[in-house]
This record gives structure tokens, sequence and C-alpha cells, in this order.
């Protein structure tokens, strides 16, 4: 079938997709990996970001965004739970690292799969009591959760507190790759593999069964219950996982920050990507993606209106909103292009 | 441990229940919305923030009132006073009405998903406290002292200090005076049918649109009221304020049962004593951390609050 409006790229670049043959999306995903890959050798042009390098802000905020929207949108997106609290697990995993990186030898790629641990533990522990809980109620105490451990961090002595933590380590040499501080290439490629890893995780648990299952608790709870979904099983593997993703950015950053204080923590933090995954497209992986993007990019972009920014953040939010109420990239309407292809096929 | 509690009991006593009345009023704001949407009204707390500057605004800027210039006495003192709660309110209901008109009304009228207004009402609550930011720089404003903190008398130790309680009874009454608008007048009748099913109401001729300014009005008005009171105990305001007090606030609502000005108000009343016995004997910085706590165990083994209706099905 054809799609004649080609000025609906999006439907046009799926239409394309859909198809496509093996080797040719083979190459189109190798192309655009290269593509993105190349990004930070475009520092010079129009792209480019006043004051902050733009390789830093690739990393920070754009690529962090992504990975962890990307993780939020599991818990959000694919099963449909209010989370606000998603920055405790960016949190506990920026801590696991900066404590165990000054205290003991290990280095960020071993401690990487121990912070993603406690996040996952806390995700359990958290889980456990309170996804009995729906709707806003489950806002309420994710956000609650997510102001504690910010508190409990601000408030302790082994987290030294509001001064933060120094000294953090950087990652040892992959190979030939060095990280360093002046040029963050290497960190944003490191943030590419990990958010390539999380799509394919994704991916891969969106078509089999605890996808489904995530699928039917997000149209009607009570129906999969009664369909025989084990529900509170999957919703705590689905908010689990998001911590996982969460756990492991947070890692990454400390890493690449070399130093973390609970005012980096706030609450701001997890409404910001809350509005990256719903901006975008909430569970549409290519429109978190882009979602997250664009705002993370857009206030480093327009840094020349400096102390405005913020404002024209929230303006473009309520805007955007407004106009596209489903994101920039709707999940729905790809399916229905899809569905609208089969009937035809 | 407890030995600042049982010294101080009564003391603690009524500057948690000043405190309690100011989460009672804005909590108002959270719950009314909640009430007739069923979605947080998540710029709250930046209409709260408005509040306060209008307070302050009245007193320094039409009233000429400076840091150091002497308390006001008599009549004189009633007129400020009284026009700082007027114009708070005002100022509140006016941002309140804004906010819906921006961030609501099209996104209600186009039917959508909830999360979707919930990101335009965060938008809109950036747009709000970042404005603010930009008119005062970022600094914290004090208020000039209208109201001379007189101790009146004593009661079994705790000194009864004037502000204090002109908050407690003003707020009183001003819960009082909304409570029964809300149960007695014909748009208060509306508000009640909207939330309790909105076709039916639209069916029986309630004008949909009409109602749901109305409870933004409402709850703006009693939000920028407890900016007042706040304005008159604390004295000091700064455009990033509204966060801590909107959640406490929320807090409350969803403690007492969100959707119900009854619960809007023993939930205030119990957040504030609470905040305040806690931090009495933790210290400070963790009263956030027990009030969050006896939030999840509520919710755990109360769910729907200490007087709520049963929300908690309904979906993200």
């Amino acid at each position: 079938m054809k799609i004649r409006n080609y000025w609906n790229l999006r439907d046009y670049g799926a239409n394309i997709w859909e198809n496509a043959g093996r080797p040719v999306r083979v190459a189109i995903v190798l192309v655009s990996i290269v593509l993105v890959g190349l990004l930070p050798f475009t520092g010079g042009s129009f792209l480019a970001t006043p004051i902050a390098s733009f390789d830093a802000v690739l990393v920070y905020p754009v690529g962090m965004f992504v990975l962890m929207s990307l993780g939020l949108n599991i818990v959000v997106g694919k099963s449909g739970m209010l989370d606000l609290g998603y920055v405790a697990f960016f949190a506990i995993g920026a801590y696991t690292m900066a404590i165990l990186g000054t205290t003991t030898k290990l280095n960020t790629w071993e401690i990487m799969p121990i912070g993603i641990a406690f996040a996952m533990i806390a995700g359990v522990l958290l889980g456990i009591p309170t996804l009995r809980l729906r709707g806003d109620y489950l806002a309420i105490v994710t956000l609650g959760f997510g102001e504690i451990v910010r508190l409990v961090v601000l408030n302790s002595t082994w987290s030294k507190g509001p001064n933060g933590i120094a000294n953090i380590p950087m990652p040892p040499h992959i190979g030939p790759l060095k990280f360093e501080l002046e040029n963050q290439r290497v960190f944003f490629w490191v943030v590419m593999a990990m958010i390539l890893l999380t799509i394919w995780m994704i991916r891969r648990l969106s078509v089999r069964r605890p996808g489904r299952a995530w699928e039917a608790i997000r149209q009607d709870e009570d129906a999969a219950e009664l369909m025989g979904v084990p529900t509170l099983k999957y919703k705590i593997w689905s908010f689990t996982l998001g911590a996982a993703v969460g756990g492991a950015a947070g890692v990454l950053y400390a890493s690449k920050n070399l130093y973390i204080a609970p005012e980096m923590f706030t609450l701001n933090v997890s409404i910001l990507i809350l509005a990256c995954v719903v901006f975008g497209g909430i569970g549409n992986i290519w429109g978190v993606v882009i979602g997250a993007t664009v705002l993370g990019y857009l206030p480093d972009r327009i840094r020349f209106i400096s102390d405005a920014r913020l404002l024209v953040f929230g303006l473009v939010l309520v805007i955007v909103m407004n106009f596209r109420p489903d994101g920039l990239l709707p999940r729905k309407k790809r399916e229905k292009a899809i569905v609208k292809r089969e009937a035809n096929a | 441990m407890f030995a600042v509690l049982i010294d101080q009991f009564w003391s603690l006593t009524i500057a948690g229940i000043a405190l309690g009345f100011i989460y009672v009023l804005v909590s108002l704001g959270y719950t009314m919305v909640y009430g007739v949407l069923r979605m947080i009204n998540f710029a709250n707390s930046e209409i709260f923030m408005w509040g306060t500057f209008g307070t302050i605004v009245t007193s320094r800027d039409i009233f000429g009132y400076t840091q150091t210039s002497a308390p006001a006495t008599g009549p004189k003192l009633a007129l400020v006073l009284l026009s700082q709660l007027l114009i708070s309110m005002a100022v509140a209901g006016v941002t309140a009405i804004f906010v819906e008109y921006v961030a609501y009304r099209r996104l209600r009228a186009k039917g959508t998903n909830r999360l979707a207004t919930l990101i335009s009402a965060i938008g809109i609550s950036i747009v709000l406290s970042e404005l603010m930011r930009l008119l005062t720089d970022s600094r914290p404003v004090g208020s000039p002292r209208v109201l001379e903190k007189i101790i009146l008398g004593e009661v079994w130790g705790a000194n009864l200090r004037l502000d204090t309680i002109i908050t407690i009874f003003a707020a009183a009454l001003i819960y009082f005076l909304l409570e029964r608008f809300v149960k007695l007048s014909r748009m208060g009748k509306a508000i009640r049918a909207v939330s309790m099913n909105e076709d039916a109401a639209k069916l029986m001729g309630v004008n949909l649109n009409r109602v749901i300014t109305t409870t933004f009005l409402v709850g703006g008005l009693a939000t920028g009221a407890a900016g007042f009171f706040y304005i008159t105990v604390f004295e000091y305001t700064k455009f990033n304020i509204g966060f801590t007090m909107g959640m406490a606030a929320f807090t409350a609502a969803v403690l007492g049962g969100i959707g119900n000005i009854r619960g809007a108000f023993y939930g205030g009343l119990f957040l504030g004593l609470l905040e305040v016995y806690a931090s009495a004997v933790l210290g400070t910085q963790w009263k956030a951390v027990t009030v969050f706590i006896v939030l999840v165990l509520v919710l755990l083994f109360k769910p729907n609050g200490l007087f709520g209706e049963a929300v908690q099905t309904t979906r993200a």
C-alpha cells in the first residue's frame, strides 16, 4: 500500500521500515548508529551549544536523559504506572559509584553491576508494598520515595551530607579509547552503547510474555488480573527493570562528573525525565528518544537567552502538550499505521 | 529525645495547629480540583507562591511599609491586614483561573490522556516559578513587619502569639465559609454533582466549564489566603517556596482522602501537628521523611485516606 501524504514523515518512515527486507533494515540501523556516533565531531556547526562544550552536552544532559527516559518508559509507557520518584534510582547508582569508587580499588565497570543491583533491590523493596496502589496514589508515594532518598543522603554522614563526594575516579581505558575531561566523546559512545543495549532489551521484552503482560496491565489492570496475568509480579518486574537502567545511568554519571552532591537528585530531575517521556510520545521508543534529545538539548542550545531558558522550556512544554497531547511521535498513530497496512495486505 | 516534646508540648501544639491551618487552605486547592477533574492541580504550589508575593507587595508597595518602619496599630492595622488578605486571594485566584485556561481547558476539550495534562500543568508551574525568579533576581524577599508579634498570654506554659492566633481563627473562618459555599450554594451543589458523576451532571444542565473554572477559583482563593497567613507567621518568601508547601499540602490532601473537603481539614491539621512534633523529636532535617513514611503507611493500610472516597482504582 502506498502512503500518499509524504509530508507525514513518521508514517512515511514507518512504511519504508515495514516494507524493507532484512539487509535493508540492517543497513539502515548501521548507518544511523554511525551517524549518531559521529555527532561529537560536529561541534563546530550550527548544532554547537554556547558556553557548555558540545560533546559534554551530548553526554549529559542529552545521552543520560535518553537513557533514563528509556528506563522510565518501561514503567510509565509500557505498564502505565506513574512514577515520580525515578531520580531515586539514579541517585542510588551514583552514590554506589561514589562511595565504592573512593573507598575501594574497584573501577567503574566493576561497580556498574553492583550499582545496578542496588537500584534493583531498591526497586523491589519499594515495589512490593506500593505497587498495589494505582494512579495518582502511586505517583505521590514514588515522589515521596525520591525525596526520602535525597533527604537520607543529605542528612547522613556516610554520604558526606550536603558537601557531596568528590574525587570519584574516571573509568579506566577501553583498549585505545581514553576517558578525558576535556574531550568526552568516549563517554558519549559508552552512553550510546548503553542506550542501544536498553533499546534492544525493551524490544525483546515487548514481544514476549512480560511485554504482553505490561500491555495488558496498562490497558486494563482488572481485566488482566482476571485473565490470569500475575499483575503484581509483572509490575514489580517492570519497576525493577526501570530501576536497573536508572542505576546504570547513575553509576556512569558519577564517574563522568567526578563529583556528586544531593542537590543533583531533586524532584526536578524526575519531572524532567517524565516530561521527556510524555513529550516525545509515551510508550514509543523512538518518540522517547527524540523527546529526551530535544528536552536535554534545548535548554543548552538556547543559553543565549540564558536566564529565561527555563521559562521558555516551560512554555514549550505547555504549547507542545496543547497541540500534540500524545507527544511528538505518538504510539497510537504508529500502531494504527501498521494495522492499516495489515488490513490492506 | 522526647524531653523537648514533653517540655514544650503546648507551644508545639499551637504552632502545629497554625501550620496545620495553612496546610488545610493550600490542600483545598488540590482537593477541590481533584474532586472535579480527578487530576492533580500541579501548579497549585506556584499559585501559593504568587499569593505570598501578593501579600508582600501590598504592604511594601501599596502601603509603603519598609523593613524598618514601625508596625501598624489600630484601624490602620486592620485595614492593611484585610487588604493584604484580599489582594493575595485575588492574585492567587486570578493565577488559578489562568492556569486552568492555559494548561487544562484545551486538553480537556480534546479528551486526551491524563499524563499530557499533567505535563502541561508541570509546564505552566515552571513558567510561573521562573517568571517570579526573573522578577526577583532569584533573591529571597522579606516582608515588612506590619503586625507586631505581641504575646497575648500564656496557656500551660505556651505563649499565645498574636500572629499565630490570628492565623488559626481567620483560617478556620475562611475554611468554614468555603465549606458552607460548597455545601449550600447552587454553584457548590453543581461542583459536588460534577465530582460525583460528570456525565450525569452535564445531562442535568450543569455548565461544566463554568463549574471547573469556579473550582479552580475557589481553590486559588483558599491557597492565596494561605499565602497571606504564611507571610504573617514566617515573614519571608522566595520564588521556589511553593515546592515544599505544595508537597506537604498535597500529602495532607491525600492523608485526609483527596477530593474530600472535610478530609483536607483533618489531613492538614494532622500533618501540621505531626510535622512540628516530629521535628521536635528527630530534628527538623528529618521531618519530611517522617511525613512521607506516615503517608506511605496510611496509603498501605487505609488507601482511601482517612476520610476519602475510593479513588484507589482510578487509572493514571
